[in-house]
């Protein structure tokens, strides 16, 4: 349970890097898809589904995984405020990462549409259908992923902070192998 | 560096450092906002089309911005199975029932247009599988399109656009993009003779845009397929004095009992163009008579059961796919815009327009 390493567990780490590519990748195509009317559109709607259920499951064993192995202390010596933006950004980062995709089910539930993961895999509706719902989940899905992105950018921004500026290892944990001594 | 009570390394003082941490994130919004096309305006999007429309024939809050009237249908499809060795698709299995919930209507974005106006009606259709799967198509009263791809459409729109000095499209340049457009030459011919029929029931509806059928050994089939009506045109003109006569001719016919069309499926032969939908595939393909579509009740549109449903071609089931036509996807994409508008309308969401509550007559030009 404690982290004599200090390192992030080998299974946070991993699941760190996946999710970050696979979220920064639901963004581009979240935002392209809604944007084009070419073949484009057709095959990122096709990725953004089973994407967004994947992120999902990972997000719960994720949870799953912190819970079991807290992650190593912030630098003792960082500011409060900044300690304090740095939890909260990690609990809205991990609220969003459920939050997304059980608003777009739901918004795709209430709109009426099956939600199909492949040809012919398809997951059942949670949400009654209301043609309101929808318009009100689907506006909250496009709010949330905008808040998703500023969190995303500012998590972005703090971890090369540590890493360029403080050089205080707390990029290091997750990154790794790359630990200076 | 593990311990968190160990010194930390003196910071950098680097001004490069400091550049990065803003330029990594800033690259990244920027990419973002290129995807998104805020950078480039001039770039065909969802909203633009949609937004054409409104440009168009005003905004009509609450209703779709194209074909905005109509009025809802249900019945159901009953499989002949004859489609069945083609597609997998269980509304194609011999002796299914699939139950549908339609919609008639004419196309433009005014809900109160006169039915005579338009020479073109359209069908839409969601069959709701039994295993929860659907399939929802839009067809249209003519066997070819104006035009193959979402850039000409858009052009074709903005060259409809009334003249604010006359009310109506400037001939001129409506003139300009037909001969720019030498594509739309099929649907012009078509449309010359065409004439607004009396009634939704007698009129054949296409589904224009090709699909892809996978059959049970998973071969690939590109397919059109269009509704054969069973009701017989008798030559009865149009009512010149009701504006409304489609829906009233709908509600007489649907008392006297069910209106059929038969659901008839072309299979292609190599090389027919399924990426351009102005062109007709040849008379001599094999068709494949897949069974037929029983309509059995109307609603009223502003209550009936269409009213919520956005019939997007691209929402199919397993068995039927988009074929390589660029008027399917920016179709998806278009009415789902207009479909997020009318809901939100619906919603009263702050920022959309209020649902007008005026009664037909007045609001009618």
């Amino acid at each position: 349970m404690n982290n004599p390493t200090g390192l992030f567990t080998l299974p946070a780490r991993i699941l760190h890097w996946l999710m970050a590519a696979m979220i920064l990748a639901m963004l581009f195509i979240g935002v392209g898809m809604v944007a084009s009317v070419s073949e484009r559109h057709a095959w990122l709607l096709r990725i953004h589904k089973p994407l967004g259920i994947a992120i999902l499951l990972l997000a719960v064993v994720r949870l799953a995984v912190r819970l079991r192995h807290p992650p190593p202390p912030l630098p003792a010596d960082l500011p409060m405020l900044q300690k304090l933006a740095a939890h909260a950004s990690h609990w809205l980062l991990y609220a969003l990462m459920i939050a997304m995709p059980l608003v777009g089910w739901a918004m795709l539930s209430a709109g009426g549409y099956p939600v199909m993961l492949s040809d012919s895999l398809r997951l059942p509706p949670i949400f009654p259908t209301n043609a309101v719902a929808f318009a009100v989940l689907r506006h909250a899905h496009a709010w949330l992923a905008m808040l998703l992105l500023l969190t995303f950018l500012a998590h972005l921004g703090a971890a090369l902070y540590h890493g360029l500026i403080r050089r205080d290892g707390v990029l290091a944990n997750m990154v790794g192998g790359s630990r200076k001594s | 560096m593990p311990d968190p009570h160990a010194p930390t390394a003196p910071p950098a003082r680097h001004p490069g450092a400091w550049a990065l941490i803003l330029a990594v994130p800033a690259a990244c919004a920027l990419a973002l906002a290129y995807v998104g096309g805020w950078l480039s305006p001039q770039r065909l999007t969802p909203g633009r089309i949609v937004d054409q429309f409104q440009q168009n024939a005003g905004v009509h809050p609450g209703y779709r911005r194209n074909h905005a009237k109509g009025v809802c249908v249900a019945g159901y499809f009953q499989s002949s199975g004859e489609a069945a060795p083609y597609s997998v698709a269980q509304v194609f299995a011999p002796g299914q029932r699939t139950p549908v919930v339609g919609r008639f209507a004419i196309p433009g974005s005014n809900p109160y247009a006169q039915d005579g106006s338009v020479p073109i009606r359209s069908m839409a259709l969601r069959f709701a599988l039994a295993d929860g799967q659907q399939w929802r198509t839009g067809m249209n009263s003519m066997p070819v399109f104006p035009v193959a791809t979402p850039q000409a459409f858009f052009a074709q729109l903005q060259a409809g656009q009334p003249d604010p000095a006359t009310g109506k499209p400037n001939p001129a340049k409506l003139a300009a993009f037909f001969a720019a457009h030498p594509e739309t030459a099929a649907f012009r011919a078509w449309a010359k003779t065409a004439k607004p029929s009396a009634s939704f029931a007698t009129d054949g509806y296409w589904s224009l845009d090709a699909f892809v059928f996978t059959a049970p050994d998973g071969a690939k089939h590109a397919v059109r397929w269009r509704m054969a009506p069973q009701s017989m045109d008798d030559g009865a003109a149009a009512p010149a004095n009701d504006p409304d006569y489609l829906a009233a001719d709908l509600r007489e016919r649907l008392a006297h009992g069910p209106l059929h069309w038969k659901l008839l499926v072309t299979l292609a032969k190599p090389g027919d163009p399924t990426n351009d939908a102005t062109k007709a595939w040849p008379s001599d393909r094999t068709t494949v008579d897949a069974g037929m579509l029983v309509v059995e009740s109307e609603q009223p549109q502003d209550s009936g059961p269409c009213r919520d449903i956005n019939y997007d071609p691209t929402v199919l089931p397993n068995g039927i796919g988009i074929s390589d036509d660029p008027l399917l996807p920016a179709r998806s994409a278009a009415y789902a815009d207009s479909y997020l508008r009318r809901t939100s309308e619906e919603a009263h969401l702050p920022g959309t327009a209020r649902v007008d509550t005026k009664p037909q007559a007045e609001a009618r030009p």
